[in-house]
C-alpha cells in the first residue's frame, strides 16, 4: 500500500487522540456490543424453555428487528444511529431499519410505487449479492461433492 | 458466572465486528449500503471456508447478529440444502436461509408505513 504524504498526514490526524475515528470506533464498539450482547442474553433467556436452538435464534432476530422497526416508527433510531455509527449498522438492526426507514421516507409516492418498491433500495442489493454468493457456494460444492 | 462470560464474550466480539464497519466507513468513504453488502458476501465467504463457524462457537449471538452472522446462515444453509436436495439445494438454500430476516423486516416496514409518519430530519 502506498501513501502519499498528504494522505498520511490526514490519516495521522484522524487518528491522534480524541479524533473523530477514535470517538467513532469507540461508540461503535459500544453499541454494538451492547446489541450482540443483548442478543446472546435473549438466546439465554430461551435456551431454557423447550424452544430448539433454530427457533430461539429466529425469535431472537425477530425480535431485534421488531424493536428497530418500532424506534425506527418514532424517530429514536436515526438519534442513536447517529452517534452509535457502525454500532447501530452493521447489526441485523441496519438491515432492518434500512428496509423500515425507505418505507416510511417513500410513503408519500403511494403504498406500491413508494413503501414497497423503495423498501428494498439498500436490503435489494444485500440480499441480491449476498443469495448469490451463497447460490455460488452451493454449485462449487455440489460439482466438487464438497457437502 | 458462565452467563456473564457469554454475554462479555458476546459483547467484545459483536463490538469488534463494528468497528471494522467503522474503520471502513471512516478511511474509505464507502456508504453503508456498500458497507452492508461487504459484509454479507464476507460472512458467506468465511462461513463456505469454515473460518466463521469457531467464532460463532465461541461468541454466540456476537458472531450472528451482525450481518456477517446473516451471510454465514446463508452459507450454512445453503450445504444443508445441497446436502439434502443436491443441485436443487444451491438455488432454494439461500433464500430458505434468509427468509426469516427478510420477511420479518418487510412486515415490519408494511405495518410501520401504515400507521406511522415520516419523522423530519
Amino acid at each position: 500500500m502506498s501513501i502519499s504524504n498528504e494522505e498520511y498526514g490526514r490519516m495521522a490526524k484522524r487518528l491522534s487522540p480524541n479524533s473523530p475515528v477514535v470517538t467513532d470506533c469507540i461508540k461503535a464498539f459500544i453499541f454494538g456490543g451492547s446489541i450482540c450482547a443483548f442478543a446472546e442474553g435473549l438466546n439465554i433467556a430461551f435456551s431454557y424453555t423447550s424452544m430448539t436452538q433454530e427457533e430461539s435464534k429466529a425469535l431472537t432476530m425477530i425480535i431485534l428487528i421488531a424493536i428497530t422497526a418500532i424506534l425506527t416508527a418514532f424517530g429514536v433510531f436515526d438519534t442513536i444511529a447517529k452517534h452509535a455509527g457502525a454500532g447501530t449498522m452493521v447489526p441485523i438492526t441496519g438491515f432492518a431499519n434500512s428496509i423500515v426507514c425507505s418505507a416510511l421516507e417513500f410513503q408519500t409516492e403511494g403504498r406500491i410505487l413508494g413503501t414497497a418498491a423503495q423498501m428494498f433500495t439498500i436490503a435489494g442489493p444485500v440480499i441480491v449479492f449476498g443469495c448469490s454468493t451463497a447460490a455460488l457456494y452451493g454449485l462449487i460444492i455440489y460439482l466438487f461433492g464438497l457437502y | 458466572m458462565d452467563i456473564v462470560v457469554d454475554l462479555l464474550k458476546a459483547f467484545a466480539v459483536g463490538g469488534g465486528i463494528c468497528i471494522i464497519g467503522q474503520l471502513l466507513i471512516d478511511f474509505t468513504k464507502m456508504t453503508p449500503g456498500k458497507v452492508l453488502v461487504l459484509f454479507v458476501v464476507a460472512g458467506v465467504v468465511l462461513g463456505a471456508v469454515g473460518v466463521y463457524e469457531p467464532l460463532v462457537d465461541f461468541a454466540g449471538a456476537g458472531a450472528t447478529t451482525p450481518l456477517t452472522g446473516f451471510g454465514y446462515a446463508l452459507a450454512k444453509g445453503t450445504r444443508q440444502a445441497v446436502a439434502e436436495k443436491g443441485l436443487l439445494g444451491a438455488i432454494s438454500g439461500p433464500f430458505s436461509s434468509a427468509s426469516v430476516g427478510i420477511m420479518a423486516a418487510v412486515l415490519s416496514g408494511l405495518v410501520v408505513s401504515l400507521f406511522a409518519k415520516p419523522k423530519d430530519k
